[in-house]
């Protein structure tokens, strides 16, 4: 090793770390500067009219985006519902059955390649699949495009929260007799149950903000949703068409849009890990 | 009565334990079917145009001749500023949090970035076009411009939204599942090397240097490959800021596209089965380059894990 002197090597550890501290700092400056921004500019747009009233051509005020609110609520509570019962069997599979095999380490890292896979390919795959089959864009298509976005998120969080579960809770049930289901639904579920919810949720608040899935699959609608199977407005694909149209007042109603977004799948997030903290399972 | 019993018994025990493998075998088969389907579709485009569909720069769609040239060069370009910022922000970030911070600021700090994952994209999106494109424009290009003009990529008017705005964007994306990834690959180094490095009077960047990067490597190369294929398929986010142009051109100020953005724009107007195909195509490379970019990372990631549990 080449000899160099003391001070040389503290100037460059100070360096070093100075560098790495401002880095630190840079990521929490960004977080602010977009929070603030997001807060200060959507504040003003959000008001009772936004959460009820439909869309107003631009000029006319006192337009709202009660339908977007509510087609993202519905779409994001089907994905929930089409991708969680799905997910925890599947992750039950590899937390149960599949420790050290071969198939279920395939399934793992399928999973944990989806989670990171660009939802924009989901969004066309769908598209193809169910979109031009039926002939219309729906909200349908667009749940099954947030179902599987969420689908991985759910196998792995699930087999996590079950590998938490001692085993000997295991032993334990199934010495007294219980078969391996009866085990699984009256003790292992109810001991990961705070771990599983609260990985769903991450899963949920997720997807919430996935706009690229929706562009070609449940579309955007100006009116108030009559079912699943017809274009259906929501948050996130309102945000792109209103912020890309030169209307000032389309503007400030996407960054309503963006504030309301940002806050829930924030608000969730947090709540969800904060939870996963002090929930006791770990 | 026992026999009958156990027999029941062990009926639902195989009867659940093939349910859970049903539903974990759809996890294959959604992939498998993805796979399938985009491959198909896109043989209509790959047979008009063959291998030359994966370099022509034309993209047509009144003549309807597609090339995805200019797409894969915006991608990769986007990707590449983005990772040149990004990877020693991260890598900064992570060393803070894992070696430097005082203990009481690592969890909230820790907190606060793995945040910046959770904006949602359209809203990064949103926020480049509106805040970032302008500052980029009026400050950043005019400044690099009379600094670093000699280069190829600094000329050219500053028009705020462009490749860069694009890779700068992406860059605050990938940090926090880089710097998240790599602080627990950092944390996971033996105290015992630390100490003894400390205690042969190494200063704190040597040990990083010598101990914490070399036992965290394969980590580091997972958590750098998976935010390259998080910036790779990220849409929202670039179809607001890289300014949708057709054409190549060494400025970095200049505005091109995305596989990701050309698909945002472009895949409801697709009129002709050719161009819908060509579409396709475009997804399909996308999904494959990712593919091999997020199991690489995957891979390098288990490695480690795996190594530390045997």
């Amino acid at each position: 090793m080449p000899r160099v002197s003391v001070g040389r090597r503290r100037l460059l550890n100070a360096l070093v770390l100075t560098g790495s501290t401002l880095a630190a700092v840079t990521g929490l400056a960004v977080l602010v500067w977009i929070l603030a921004d997001v807060g200060i500019k959507g504040a003003g747009a959000v008001r009772w009219s936004f959460f009820t009233n439909l869309p107003t051509p631009p000029g006319m005020s006192g337009g709202g985006l009660g339908n977007a609110i509510l087609g993202t609520l519905v779409m994001t509570v089907t994905a929930a519902a089409l991708a969680v019962p799905v997910g925890i069997l599947a992750g039950t599979y590899l937390a149960e059955f599949g420790r050290g095999g071969r198939f279920a380490a395939v399934v793992r890292l399928l999973s944990d390649i989806l989670v990171s896979a660009p939802s924009i390919v989901v969004g066309v795959f769908v598209y193809l699949v169910l979109v031009r089959p039926m002939g219309h864009f729906s909200a349908w298509a667009g749940a099954a495009a947030l179902a599987i976005i969420m689908l991985p998120v759910v196998v792995r969080t699930t087999e996590e929260m079950l590998l938490l579960v001692p085993n000997a809770m295991r032993e334990a049930a199934l010495a007294m007799g219980a078969p391996y289901w009866k085990m699984m639904f009256r003790v292992i579920f109810r001991a990961s149950r705070a771990g599983i919810v609260t990985g769903v949720m991450l899963a949920v608040a997720r997807v919430a903000g996935e706009t690229a899935p929706l562009l070609f699959t449940s579309l955007n609608a100006p009116y108030w949703m009559h079912g699943m199977n017809e274009p259906t407005a929501n948050l996130t694909v309102t945000i792109f068409n209103y912020a890309m149209s030169p209307y000032e007042d389309w503007h400030a109603l996407a960054w309503g849009a963006a504030l309301l977004i940002t806050l829930s799948v924030l608000i969730v997030t947090t709540g969800a890990r904060l939870a996963m903290r002090g929930g006791g399972t770990r | 009565m026992g026999g009958a019993l156990s027999r029941f018994r062990s009926g639902g025990d195989t009867g659940f334990r093939l349910l859970t493998w049903c539903f974990a075998a759809s996890v294959v088969a959604l992939f498998t079917l993805l796979t399938v389907v985009l491959w198909n579709e896109s043989l209509p485009a790959l047979r008009t145009f063959g291998a030359r569909f994966l370099v022509s720069t034309e993209w047509n769609p009144v003549r309807e001749r597609f090339g995805a040239g200019i797409a894969i060069m915006g991608t990769l370009v986007t990707t590449g500023i983005a990772m040149l910022v990004a990877v020693p922000l991260s890598l900064g970030i992570a060393i803070f949090l894992s070696e430097l911070a005082p203990h009481r600021l690592r969890t909230p700090i820790g907190a606060a970035v793995e945040l910046l994952a959770a904006v949602p994209s359209i809203v990064y999106g949103m926020w480049g076009l509106f805040v970032v494109a302008p500052l980029m424009a009026d400050t950043v290009q005019p400044w690099l411009g009379a600094h670093l003009g000699f280069l190829p990529f600094f000329r050219g008017p500053a028009m705020g939204v462009g490749m860069l705005t694009a890779g700068l964007i992406l860059a605050l994306m990938i940090v926090p599942y880089i710097a998240s990834v790599s602080r627990d690959v950092f944390l996971m180094t033996p105290r015992e090397l630390k100490e003894a490095g400390y205690g042969l009077g190494c200063t704190t960047w040597e040990i990083i240097r010598d101990i914490v990067i070399p036992h965290g490597r394969k980590g580091v190369m997972g958590a750098v490959f998976l935010g390259m294929g998080r910036a790779l398929g990220e849409t929202m986010a670039v179809t607001f800021v890289i300014g949708n142009a057709y054409h190549l051109s060494w400025s970095l100020f200049a505005p091109g596209n995305s596989i990701a953005s050309i698909l945002a724009n472009e895949f409801t107007e697709a009129d002709g089965d050719v161009y819908l195909s060509s579409l396709i195509g475009l997804s399909l490379v996308l999904f494959l380059i990712t593919f091999l970019i997020l199991g690489a990372g995957q891979l390098w990631l288990r490695s480690l894990s795996g190594g530390k549990e045997a």
